[in-house]
């Protein structure tokens, strides 16, 4: 497994890899991590490199597509292991043969495990399932060192020692190099069904998505679509044909109308494109404030229950302005796609009280911040 | 709880912690004379959390009536490397708030204030000491609750779930409190303030809030939590189940799953708990009954309705004799009475009892229980088995007799024999109760050094002096810091054996 220099396609947000790996399994990735210094990228199916800040410098490129086994499928345990470098899609194939599935569904094609957990990426569905962390029941990383050290198990009950799950995921490689994933499964819903409203503005999409959320209803998504001023409300349904059937009707009541429909519609789970798009993260009833504070111009969905959108916005936005204006209800704004390279700063936004103690972490797990540096919030 | 097999701190305290008691002397000017406790007599009383069998008085005892009061005894403590444990209700079972000898017991339990009540974002944020059920209770107008819920939740604290990342019969459906806690203001174990997490679902950076979930005790304290609710759902039932077998029991949860139903909460008794439970509470379950199960299932109407009917028919299919219906709220508690109750009932069929608390794959039940039998057979110890079936976690209560010298240390090795067929079988040694100070040895059994190693090294980031409920949790000390050989405090000693210096 000879280091190979890397092409005009071995790049991180920008940033050209001065060589690439692709390790196969975790000895090797071990080993990669014992016999170099210097920085090191590690990177899936590199789906989500944007979604992070550019790397301070990338000598390696550390791929983990070569990590493609599924381990095991327990189906009586609910439970599943799978390498790294597995796509998504091709887990939930295997999955879906026991009629079971992993509950996550980001939409970006080809992403493996290892990259979904080091973006922390989710769908719509987080509002009934959750998202990696509710989901990641055990976990294999390489450090930086070359150590090679689980946390968790493969049990979905289980608090023997720190759940180090949770600091992996969304740190985008800068902790360990994940090698391998426990997750719990769910059932396969057996019916799907979908209710479409049309909404006016942002205060009717809040007013809506509140009759929803404090209603008796189980929708697995609740979306909203707002583009050049129309928009969208989807409720996703899905459940055994008779609650599917029950519960849309309950829903068309209680919302006062919209139409009733077997799938959801084509845009629903796919993140907005542009040159400059954020995730935000709320107070899930801060909707019609979020939706308000965003430039003109600016589309894309939110998960109406959960407190998170995506938005592509207008390149020349004024990122701190609109910080500014969506803190007061836990606001936060993050790139997860840009035209041009920005600063941490600007990726990530402003850090917080807690910042000394993430630095403390990293400084911890990655003394000589070799792994992803630059890439988290703050320059980390 | 067994009375018997308690290891004491050796030495008095009023000789072993000079500084501490300096410490103590200054907090009293700092945050009030009343709260800072010394008295060995008034110490008494938080010589243990609710694993009995582990005793030690600490130095000093601060009942913190405000956040701040946490704030000036931890920087005291820091500035004068005196080591703190926080405690809530001190229910827990594993022995996470057992003071330590040298040190400062900090008690949360008069920080029950709720804070905020948001049904709109379906969160209510509490003080440390709030009792889990209020949490419930306060969001009940609005239809809501907190998912979380421990047998304990009459007394326990949210303190306490935080630390010990606390389930509960209905965490199979609803998870575990990490998955309900979005946001906490923790006190440094260098007395600085931080603010993890918050309203919104997601936040820039490292998931800190989720590491120090289920850290029992040893990152810091909580001062504040910001917990989810949910909606309550639109209906419940629940159902009582007696088998003739165990297996066949077990077989029933392994065919519900495989059915593609998810539960809110699938419970199994035995025969030996099922007399206790009918000897303490009177719950009437089924005579004659190996097994018992208590399985609820909650959602929307129509689909409660179908997968009901759906488990009736897979129970009867496996076997079952009796099939009771709850009819009503009344008769739903008392079939949970039974359960609950168990820990507590054990009480009435033996003179003192030992709880475990392991986890297994849900599908190597049968031959555990077949296992476990065995293992109490060899050393001729009962053990009554309760447990969350659905995600297979074991609580076997070792029964055991008191007065006989010797018998309570049998238990305790029975306990450790079964929680190592349960690592042994892919499993853990703990599905709620927390390692603690019990199971501390067992660590090295379920990780390697190098798992232990990287989950110290969250530990130093937190805290590098190790003054955090040291003695806790891991297995072995450990330095933090690179040179090797300098003391620089985490767990350089055990704080059982008292002040080392």
């Amino acid at each position: 497994m000879a280091p190979v220099t890397g092409g005009a396609r071995d790049a991180v947000a920008g940033v050209a890899a001065a060589e690439v790996v692709a390790p196969s399994t975790a000895g090797e990735v071990a080993e990669v991590l014992r016999s170099t210094r210097g920085s090191v990228v590690p990177v899936g199916a590199g789906t989500k490199t944007g979604w992070a800040a550019p790397p301070s410098s990338c000598d390696l490129l550390l791929r983990t597509s070569g990590l493609d086994r599924i381990v095991e499928h327990v189906p009586g345990d609910l439970i599943a292991v799978a390498e790294a470098g597995v796509p998504l899609n091709a887990l939930q194939r295997r999955l879906a043969e026991h009629g079971q599935m992993l509950a996550l569904d980001p939409p970006e094609e080809g992403a493996t495990l290892g990259g979904i957990v080091g973006a922390n990426a989710s769908g719509p569905r987080r509002l009934r399932y959750g998202t990696v962390r509710d989901l990641l029941i055990g976990v294999r990383v390489v450090l930086a060192d070359g150590t090679d050290a689980r946390a968790g198990g493969k049990v979905v009950k289980n608090v023997a020692g720190y759940d180090l799950g949770k600091l992996y995921t969304g740190a985008h490689g800068a902790l360990g190099v994940v090698v391998s994933t426990v997750w719990r499964l769910h059932p396969l819903p057996k019916a799907t069904g979908a209710v479409v409203v049309p909404v006016a503005d942002g205060a009717q999409a809040g007013r809506l998505a509140a009759l929803v959320a404090r209603s008796t209803l189980t929708p697995t998504a609740v979306e909203l679509r707002f583009h050049d001023g129309a928009r969208e409300l989807v409720l996703l349904f899905e459940s055994i044909e008779a609650s599917v059937r029950a519960q849309s009707a309950e829903a068309v009541r209680l919302l006062g109308g919209g139409e009733r429909a077997s799938a959801p519609p084509a845009w629903f789970g796919r993140r907005p494109e542009g040159p400059l798009v954020l995730r935000l993260a709320y107070a899930p009833a801060a909707l019609p404030h979020i939706l308000a504070a965003l430039p003109g111009g600016a589309c894309g969905t939110a998960s109406a229950c959960t407190g998170v959108a995506y938005a592509a916005v207008p390149e020349e936005t004024d990122l701190a302005a609109l910080r500014a204006a969506i803190a007061p209800y836990d606001g936060s704004a993050v790139l997860v796609a840009s035209r041009e390279p920005r600063d941490a700063a600007d990726h990530w936004g402003p850090t917080a009280d807690s910042f000394g103690l993430m630095t403390r972490v990293k400084d911890q797990f990655d003394p000589a911040r070799r792994l992803s540096p630059g890439r988290l919030l703050g320059g980390l | 709880m067994s009375r018997h097999l308690v290891r004491e701190s050796a030495t008095a305290p009023e000789e072993a912690a000079p500084r501490a008691l300096l410490l103590a002397q200054r907090l009293r000017g700092r945050i009030g004379a009343d709260k800072v406790l010394t008295d060995p007599a008034q110490l008494r009383t938080y010589e243990c959390d609710g694993l009995a069998t582990f005793r030690v008085r600490p130095a000093v005892v601060v009942l913190a009536g405000h956040r701040d009061d946490v704030v000036e005894t931890v920087r005291m403590c820091a500035a004068d490397g005196v080591p703190f444990v926080a405690r809530g209700s001190g229910t827990g079972l594993s022995g996470g708030a057992m003071p330590v000898a040298d040190g400062v017991l900090i008690v949360l339990s008069r920080l029950r204030r709720i804070v905020s009540v948001d049904p709109d974002n379906a969160r209510v944020e509490a003080e440390p000491g709030v009792i889990n059920l209020w949490v419930t209770r306060e969001a009940a107008p609005y239809g809501q609750a907190y998912a979380p819920d421990p047998s304990s939740q009459q007394v326990c604290s949210i303190g306490g779930n935080v630390a010990e990342n606390a389930g509960g019969a209905h965490c199979l459906k609803y998870g575990f409190t990490v998955n309900h806690v979005t946001g906490a203001e923790v006190v440094l174990p260098d007395g600085g303030v931080v603010h993890l997490g918050g309203t919104a679902p997601e936040h820039p950076g490292l998931d800190l809030l989720g590491a120090f979930v289920g850290s029992e005790g040893t990152l810091g304290i909580a001062t504040r939590v910001t917990v989810r609710t949910i909606q309550a759902p639109e209906a419940v039932r629940t159902m009582l189940v007696g088998f003739r077998t165990v297996a066949d029991a077990a077989g029933t949860v392994s065919d519900i799953i495989a059915a593609g139903i998810l539960p809110a909460a699938v419970e199994m008794m035995d025969a030996l708990a099922i007399e206790a439970a009918e000897a303490a509470v009177s719950c009437g379950y089924p005579e004659g009954a190996v097994a018992v199960l208590v399985i609820e299932l909650d959602g929307p109407l129509a689909e409660v309705d179908e997968q009901f009917r759906q488990v009736e028919t897979i129970a009867d299919a496996r076997g079952a004799f009796e099939t009771r219906i709850a009819e009503d709220d009344a008769e739903r508690a008392l079939m949970w009475r039974g359960r609950k109750s168990a820990f507590a009932a054990v009480g009435r069929i033996s003179p003192a009892y030992y709880v475990q608390d392991g986890v297994i794959p849900r599908t190597r039940l049968p031959e555990v229980l077949t296992e476990i039998g065995r293992l109490a057979d060899a050393a001729d110890v009962r053990v009554a088995n309760v447990f969350h079936a659905g995600d297979g976690n074991l609580h076997p209560l070792i029964l055991f007799d008191d007065t006989v010298p010797g018998a309570a240390e049998v238990a305790e090795e029975l306990g450790f024999a079964i929680l190592d067929l349960c690592v042994d079988l892919g499993g853990s040694i703990t599905g709620e109760h927390g390692v603690g100070v019990e199971k501390k040895s067992r660590m090295a059994r379920q990780f390697t050094s190098a798992d232990l190693d990287t989950m110290q090294l969250v530990r130093c980031a937190f805290d590098p002096a190790g003054l955090a409920n040291p003695g806790k949790l891991f297995p072995t000390p450990r330095l933090c810091g690179e040179r090797p050989g300098v003391r620089t405090g985490a767990d350089t000693h055990d704080p059982a054996l008292g002040e080392v210096f």
